[in-house]
């Protein structure tokens, strides 16, 4: 079976899927997504935002209700074994056997996929090493740790080379060290293998780490997508911030910043801090100082912040990341009560 | 042909977990032997009532040990996928182009293999305590039979039950519902006559009791083959009839995601 005459330069490729579940709840409304071959793709989004959903549709896991989805150029509602051959998928929660080793893990997964013989071993040995697992192999899952365990869901995604790979949340629940690691590993697959990957993160800094193109997901849809670049270019430049000594006004120095020349935009004041943007903050910042100096205005301390994702995220969706994780956490809880 | 190949690694995987448990595969043996010399004991005097009909108890209560054995065990088989489903296991292999009756196929071959190899613990335990057992080949064939027809339609309403509910507590507490007033409500320990008239009237609609009827008979000294091959009839439709929910099940967990 070689999915790959479909001939399609589209890894993925949706028109307004949308899905609704019994009793009306909207997870997914309308999502297109047009993912090249060969590239890494970041799904951000707080939990809750519908990421999960959409991988679920995409891994033909769960019926979409509206729209349509070709993925590595086969429809997954009328495709799903071809779907279901060409893609590899690491859910959110780890869908390891931890009753077996990681070796039979391996083996029973190729199996699934028609591997047999020595390209069945081959495959698991070249993996596990790989993966650094190699020493490991043969003992029992429920005795690995958390960051192992991880890697051998990763391990199973790949067992039967796919090419397009769903990553769901892959460092959830990892310390930083394991976090890390596991992020080399997923930039050495991009790199190396030519694999298409689709990852979802609530993680800002991993999507800004490792994606390509990514896409800000909000309430089940897409409000923004590009380069992490391009989106922080979007912004109005650096984040420009002015702590000024005590005693100072603030309100005086809000209007010699707005003499300026617009060097500064969006100029706020809160209580002796001022706080604006600027194309170019360090180049801002040397003149601003000697007009609020001359004005006998002092400053105690001057932060200059590149744009990050997170002000992408509160500038599209019109809250912070961290209340949107919160709020999603909180309803989480309320639904278990 | 994919299919076979699937079902045989998925139960070679449920069989490494099966013996990868060795406090549970010996539960699974010594309880059965703990329940005959028990209830052996308890309920030896029930063979001086009039009307009883047999006269060693242990020869009556072999079969109906082998059959609560298998069944018992196959109400809980539904804890085992809901493992698989809180893991994420289900979900992998859902993701996969595996046969989906394999995952439940290879299930209950294991579940046949571990009732099997019980029975002959039992039928040997029983014989050193006493049992006598006539029309050895076909008896014991037929109470296998069965019994595993039983244990696998209980076993195929266990998942479909864990599917749809996917609560541990509702497993445990639907078994315990069912299991004991199924096992009770049979002859499984009290001659049929001997029973209350209400109670008699239920054996008939209770596929223990069938299970029963089939396997004790067989094994019996005079075995009168209409009855036995009837409530095997009843049982296999039963079992076609468990195995279709369960897949309904299957099918409606699959569109609840």
């Amino acid at each position: 079976m070689t999915a790959s005459t479909a001939g399609t330069r589209l890894a993925i490729d949706a028109s307004d899927l949308v899905k609704t579940y019994k009793g009306g709840v909207q997870a997914v409304r309308g999502v297109n997504l047009r993912i090249p071959a060969g590239t890494v793709f970041g799904l951000l989004g707080p939990n809750g935002a519908g990421k999960s959903t959409l991988v679920r549709m995409l891994t033909t896991l769960s019926a979409p209700t509206g729209g349509s989805a070709s993925v590595a150029g086969f429809d997954i509602v009328r495709q799903q074994k071809q779907v279901r051959r060409a893609i590899g998928c690491v859910a959110q929660n780890s869908g390891v056997d931890v009753q077996a080793t990681g070796r039979e893990n391996l083996l029973l997964q190729g199996r699934v996929y028609g591997m047999r013989g020595v390209e069945l071993n081959r495959r698991a040995d070249e993996l596990l090493l790989r993966f650094g697992l190699a020493e490991v192999g043969n003992r029992f899952v429920k005795t690995y740790s958390g960051g192992m365990k991880r890697k051998l869901d990763v391990a199973l995604g790949l067992m039967h080379s796919p090419q397009v790979l769903f990553l769901d949340e892959p460092t959830t629940g990892l310390d930083p060290e394991a976090r890390s690691e596991m992020w080399e590993q997923i930039r050495e697959l991009a790199w190396d293998q030519g694999l298409t990957i689709l990852l979802t993160t609530h993680y800002l800094e991993e999507a800004d780490q490792l994606a390509r193109n990514l896409a800000i997901v909000d309430q089940g849809r897409i409000v923004v997508e590009g380069t992490p670049d391009e989106l922080k270019a979007q912004l109005n430049g650096d984040a420009v911030s002015l702590e000024l000594a005590a005693g100072s006004d603030a309100d005086t120095a809000k209007s010699i910043a707005l003499e300026q020349g617009g060097v500064l935009s969006e100029i706020g004041v809160d209580g002796l801090t001022l706080r604006g943007r600027s194309a170019d903050g360090a180049g801002a910042v040397p003149a601003l100082l000697a007009a609020l100096e001359a004005a006998d205005i002092h400053v105690a301390s001057v932060t200059v912040a590149r744009p990050s994702l997170d002000d992408v995220y509160m500038r599209y969706t019109g809250r912070s990341f961290n209340a949107a994780e919160q709020a999603a956490a909180h309803a989480a809880k309320e639904e278990k009560k | 042909m994919s299919a076979l190949a699937d079902t045989w690694y998925m139960t070679g995987r449920a069989f490494r977990a099966f013996l990868r448990q060795p406090m549970y595969v010996a539960f699974t043996l010594i309880q059965p032997m703990i329940w005959l010399l028990l209830f052996g004991q308890l309920f030896k005097s029930v063979t001086q009532l009039p009307g009883f009909g047999a006269s060693n108890y242990e020869t009556y209560l072999v079969p109906s040990i082998v059959v609560m054995s298998g069944f018992f065990g196959a109400g809980w088989g539904g804890m085992a996928i809901l493992d698989d489903l809180t893991r994420g296991v289900l979900d992998r292999f859902l993701v996969s182009p595996v046969n989906r009756a394999s995952l439940i196929l290879g299930r209950l071959i294991v579940q046949v293999l571990s009732i099997v190899i019980q029975a002959i613990i039992i039928l040997l335990f029983g014989a050193a305590v006493g049992a006598s057992y006539h029309h050895l080949v076909m008896g014991v064939l037929v109470l296998m039979v069965a019994t595993n027809l039983l244990a696998t339609a209980i076993g195929a309403l266990s998942y479909g039950l864990a599917l749809l509910v996917r609560r541990e507590e509702s497993i445990i507490a639907a078994s315990n519902f069912v299991l004991m007033p199924l096992q009770f409500m049979s002859t499984g320990f009290m001659a049929l006559v001997l029973m209350p008239h209400w109670m008699q009237d239920i054996t008939k609609f209770n596929p223990v009791n069938w299970t029963l009827v089939a396997g004790r008979g067989a094994l019996g000294a005079d075995p009168d083959w209409g009855p036995i091959f009837e409530n095997l009839g009843y049982l296999a439709v039963l079992m076609v009839l468990c195995a279709w929910v369960s897949t309904r099940a299957f099918r409606s967990y699959q569109r609840s995601m």
